[in-house]
C-alpha cells in the first residue's frame, strides 16, 4: 500500500516537473536570452555560406559571432518571413539578405538602418556602380551589395556559328535552324512571375525606354516600353519558343535546354555549372554571349539581380552587425562565394583573381554587362509593380503593344500609389 | 419553486460554466481576427507606408468591388466550385454505393479510396503540375503532345478542378456513405415489391432519406471549395486568369502588404461564405441538421 502510494506520488511529481519544464521552455522561447556578441544573419540558402560565416567568426576574434539562419528557398517566401517579423518589430534578426529590389521597400518602411561614416565608405570602396545603385534609396545607402547577377545568352556552338547581337537576329537565326531541322527553340522564363519582368526590363532598358520616373512616383510608359512589348510579342508569335514558355521559370528553362532541342537560352549564370553536371554532352558545346539587344545601334543593357546585406532597424547590436556584414561581403568572402557558389562578385577587383578563370570562364562577358547594366525601377512599391507587370505581360502571345502599354501605365500608377487591386 | 427545478437550474449553470472557457477561447481566436479584419478594411493601411495610415470608410470596398480582377477571380471561383461539386457528387455517390454494397474487402476499398484525401494538397498539386508539364510529364505527353495545357485558361482550370476532384471525392463519398446507412433495407424491399425500378428506388427512396447527409456533404464541400488556394498557387500561380478570390486576397495582403485592400477582400470572402451557408440552410431548410421534418421549426 505504502509503495503504491509512493509510486503515485512519484508519477505526480514527475508530471508536475514535466509541466514546469514545458512552461519554462515556452517562456524562454518567447524571450530567448541574447548575448551581445551574437549577430543573427538571415539569408537565402547558399551552400557554402556557412564556411564564409565561420571564417568571419574566426577573424572577429570574439568581437561578434555570426549565426546563419536559412530563409526559404524562393524569393517570395524569403521576403514574407522578413517582412512579417520586421513589421512586428522582432529584435531577433540582425543582418538581412535583401534581394536588390526589396531594398527601397525596406528602407521606406523604416525596417533597415542607413549605412553611414566609415562603414559606408568601406561598403562603397571598389564596388561596381550598378549594384551600389540598387542598394540606395533617396540618396542614402541602405545595403552593402554582397553579390550581383546578370543574365547571358547561352547558345549551342554546334548549331550557332556566330551569336546573335540583337533580338531580331536571334529569331531570324532560330528560324533558319528550324528550317534545317536543327535544334532551334529559344528558351526564356515567361511564367507570370518576377523573372519574366526581369526579361521585360532588359528589353526595355536596351531600347532606351523607361517605365517609372526617376523619383519612383510616376508611371511613364514611353516608346521604348512599346518597343519592348513588340519584341516579346514577336518572339511569342514566332513559334520558336517552348510550348510551356508561359509557365516556365528559370530552372524549368535550364532543364528544358538540357533536353537538347533548344538553340538559345536566356538565363542566369547558374545554368552553366548545372549543365556541366547534368548534361555533359550538351554542355561541351555550350557558349555564352552578351544578352541580345533590342537596338542594333547599341549593346544591350541587362537587368541586375543579386543580394544586398542590410542591418535591421530592430537589431540591438547594430555596431557588430555592420562589422559582420562588411566581413561577409569582403573581397575575400566574395571570391570564395563566387568560386564555390557561383554568385558573381560586386567588387570589381575580385574578377581579376586567378582562380576565377577556371570556375568563371564567362567572367569577362559578365563584367562587360555589369559595367553598363539596367536597374529595375527603384521604388518601395516594386513588388506591387512587378505583380501588375507580370500579369499584364503574361502570356506574351496576348500582348497588344499600344493597348498593353496603356494598361501598364494606369495599373502601375495605382500600384505606386498603393491604391488599386493587385491581380 | 420546487427542488427539482432548483437542481435543474444549478446543472444548467454548471453547464455554462464548463463550456465558458472553450467559448471564450473560440471568441478570442476566431472572433477577434474577424473584427480586426473589418476594422482594417476601413483604413488605407500599407505596411510599406506606415506613416500614411488613415481612416477611409468604405473606399476600399468601392475599389475592390469596382475592380475587374476581383470579379474575374470571383467568377473563376464560382466556376471551379460549381463544376467541382457536380462531378464530385456524382462520383462520390457512385463510390459510396460501391463501398456500401461491397461484400469482400470493404475495409480495403474504403481505406484505398481515402488515400488521395490523406495526401497533403501541395504535394499532390506538385505531382499534378509535373504530370501536366510537357517533356517531364506523362499526362501532358499523352493528352497534349503539342501544347502545354497549364498555359491555357480553359485547360488550366480543368486541371485545377480535376486535382480538386481527385483529392476530395473520397471525403464526399464518406459523408454520403453515412447517409446510405440511414436507408433501411425494409424500405427498399417494400419499394421493390411495389414494383419500383432500380432508378425509382434510388431517386424516390434513397435520395429523400439521405437528404440530411447530402446537405451536409454538399455544404461542407461548397464552403471548402470556395476557399480553393493551394492547387491554384502550385499549378498556375494565378496566371491566365485562374486566380481564385483567396489567391487574390493573399497577393494583396501578404505579397502586396496592403492591409486595407487585403482585409477588405478577406471580409468579402467571409461574407460570401456566410451567405452560401445561409442559402443552403434556407433552401434545404427541412433537412438542416437539427431541424424537424416540418420545415425546420420546433
Amino acid at each position: 500500500m505504502r509503495v503504491r502510494r509512493r509510486g503515485g506520488g512519484a508519477v505526480r511529481s514527475i508530471a508536475a516537473w514535466g509541466a514546469a519544464v514545458v512552461a519554462a521552455s515556452a517562456l524562454s522561447a518567447c524571450a530567448a536570452p541574447r548575448h551581445d556578441d551574437v549577430v543573427n544573419l538571415y539569408y537565402a540558402p547558399e551552400e557554402h555560406l556557412q564556411t564564409v560565416v565561420d571564417r568571419c567568426n574566426d577573424q572577429a576574434d570574439g568581437r561578434y559571432r555570426i549565426v546563419y539562419h536559412k530563409l526559404p528557398r524562393d524569393a517570395d517566401g524569403q521576403r514574407e518571413q522578413l517582412v512579417r517579423r520586421l513589421a512586428a518589430q522582432d529584435d531577433g534578426m540582425d543582418v538581412l539578405g535583401l534581394d536588390t529590389t526589396w531594398t527601397a521597400e525596406f528602407a521606406r518602411a523604416g525596417w533597415v538602418r542607413e549605412w553611414t561614416g566609415a562603414e559606408r565608405r568601406q561598403a562603397e570602396a571598389g564596388t561596381l556602380a550598378g549594384p551600389l545603385a540598387s542598394a540606395r534609396y533617396g540618396g542614402k545607402l541602405f545595403g552593402a551589395p554582397k553579390n550581383t547577377n546578370v543574365q547571358l545568352l547561352w547558345y549551342r556552338s554546334d548549331v550557332v556559328d556566330r551569336p546573335p547581337r540583337t533580338w531580331d537576329e536571334m529569331i531570324e537565326q532560330a528560324r533558319r535552324f528550324e528550317a534545317a531541322g536543327e535544334p532551334s527553340t529559344i528558351l526564356i522564363p515567361g511564367a507570370q512571375f518576377e523573372g519574366y519582368v526581369v526579361q521585360f526590363n532588359t528589353l526595355l532598358a536596351s531600347a532606351g525606354g523607361k517605365l517609372i520616373s526617376d523619383d519612383g512616383t510616376r508611371a511613364v510608359v514611353d516608346e521604348g516600353a512599346v518597343r519592348a512589348l513588340e519584341q516579346l510579342k514577336a518572339l511569342a508569335d514566332s513559334g520558336l519558343t517552348s510550348p510551356s514558355m508561359s509557365n516556365s521559370q528559370e530552372d524549368d528553362v535550364r532543364l528544358e535546354f538540357q533536353q537538347g532541342d533548344a538553340a538559345f537560352q536566356l538565363n542566369w549564370p547558374f545554368a552553366y555549372p548545372s549543365m556541366q553536371e547534368d548534361a555533359p554532352d550538351i554542355a561541351r558545346n555550350v557558349r555564352w554571349a552578351r544578352y541580345p539587344s533590342s537596338d542594333p545601334a547599341r549593346p544591350s543593357k541587362v537587368t541586375l539581380g543579386g543580394f544586398n546585406l542590410a542591418v535591421s532597424a530592430h537589431s540591438p547590436n547594430p555596431q557588430a552587425s555592420f562589422a559582420a556584414a562588411l566581413c561577409l561581403r569582403s573581397p575575400d568572402s566574395q571570391r570564395f562565394s563566387a568560386i564555390h557558389d557561383g554568385v558573381p562578385p560586386t567588387i570589381e577587383s575580385v574578377y581579376a583573381a586567378p582562380e576565377m578563370a577556371a570556375e568563371y570562364p564567362m567572367r569577362d562577358t559578365i563584367l562587360e554587362e555589369l559595367r553598363d547594366p539596367a536597374i529595375r525601377p527603384i521604388t518601395p512599391a516594386y513588388q506591387n509593380v512587378s505583380t501588375v507587370l507580370s500579369k499584364l505581360l503574361s502570356p506574351a502571345s496576348r500582348i497588344d503593344p499600344p493597348r498593353t502599354a496603356e494598361r501598364i501605365r494606369t495599373e502601375v500608377q495605382d500600384a505606386l500609389d498603393s491604391r488599386g487591386v493587385l491581380p | 419553486m420546487s427542488a427539482v427545478d432548483e437542481a435543474k437550474r444549478a446543472e444548467r449553470r454548471l453547464g455554462w460554466a464548463l463550456c465558458a472557457p472553450a467559448a471564450l477561447v473560440m471568441l478570442a481566436v476566431t472572433g477577434w481576427p474577424i473584427l480586426h479584419a473589418v476594422w482594417l478594411s476601413f483604413q488605407r493601411y500599407d505596411l510599406k507606408y506606415p506613416d500614411q495610415r488613415e481612416f477611409v470608410g468604405l473606399e476600399n470596398y468601392l475599389t475592390v468591388l469596382s475592380n475587374q480582377y476581383w470579379w474575374t477571380a470571383f467568377g473563376t471561383t464560382l466556376l471551379i466550385v460549381a463544376t467541382q461539386l457536380v462531378i464530385e457528387f456524382v462520383l462520390g455517390m457512385a463510390l459510396a454505393l460501391i463501398m456500401h454494397r461491397a461484400v469482400i474487402g470493404r475495409g480495403l476499398v474504403r481505406t484505398a479510396s481515402l488515400i488521395p484525401y490523406g495526401i497533403v494538397t501541395v504535394v499532390a498539386a506538385f505531382s499534378w503540375r509535373y504530370a501536366w508539364t510537357p517533356d517531364t510529364g506523362y499526362l501532358a505527353n499523352l493528352f497534349a503532345a503539342d501544347g502545354a495545357p497549364l498555359t491555357e485558361r480553359g485547360s488550366a482550370l480543368a486541371i485545377i478542378v480535376l486535382a480538386e476532384v481527385w483529392k476530395t471525392t473520397p471525403f464526399m463519398a464518406l459523408l454520403l456513405m453515412t447517409g446510405l446507412a440511414l436507408v433501411s433495407e425494409d424500405l427498399l424491399e417494400a419499394a421493390q415489391i411495389d414494383g419500383a425500378s432500380r432508378w425509382q428506388r434510388f431517386t424516390k427512396v434513397m435520395l429523400p432519406v439521405m437528404k440530411p447527409a447530402i446537405l451536409v456533404a454538399v455544404l461542407f464541400r461548397t464552403l471548402d471549395a470556395f476557399r480553393v488556394f493551394d492547387n491554384i498557387v502550385v499549378l498556375t500561380d494565378g496566371a491566365q486568369d485562374t486566380s481564385s478570390v483567396s489567391v487574390l486576397a493573399y497577393n494583396n495582403l501578404i505579397k502586396g502588404l496592403n492591409l486595407g485592400i487585403g482585409s477588405t477582400m478577406s471580409v468579402l470572402i467571409f461574407l460570401a461564405v456566410a451567405l452560401i451557408a445561409f442559402l443552403f440552410v434556407k433552401l434545404f431548410g427541412a433537412a438542416a441538421p437539427g431541424a424537424d421534418e416540418d420545415g425546420g421549426r420546433r
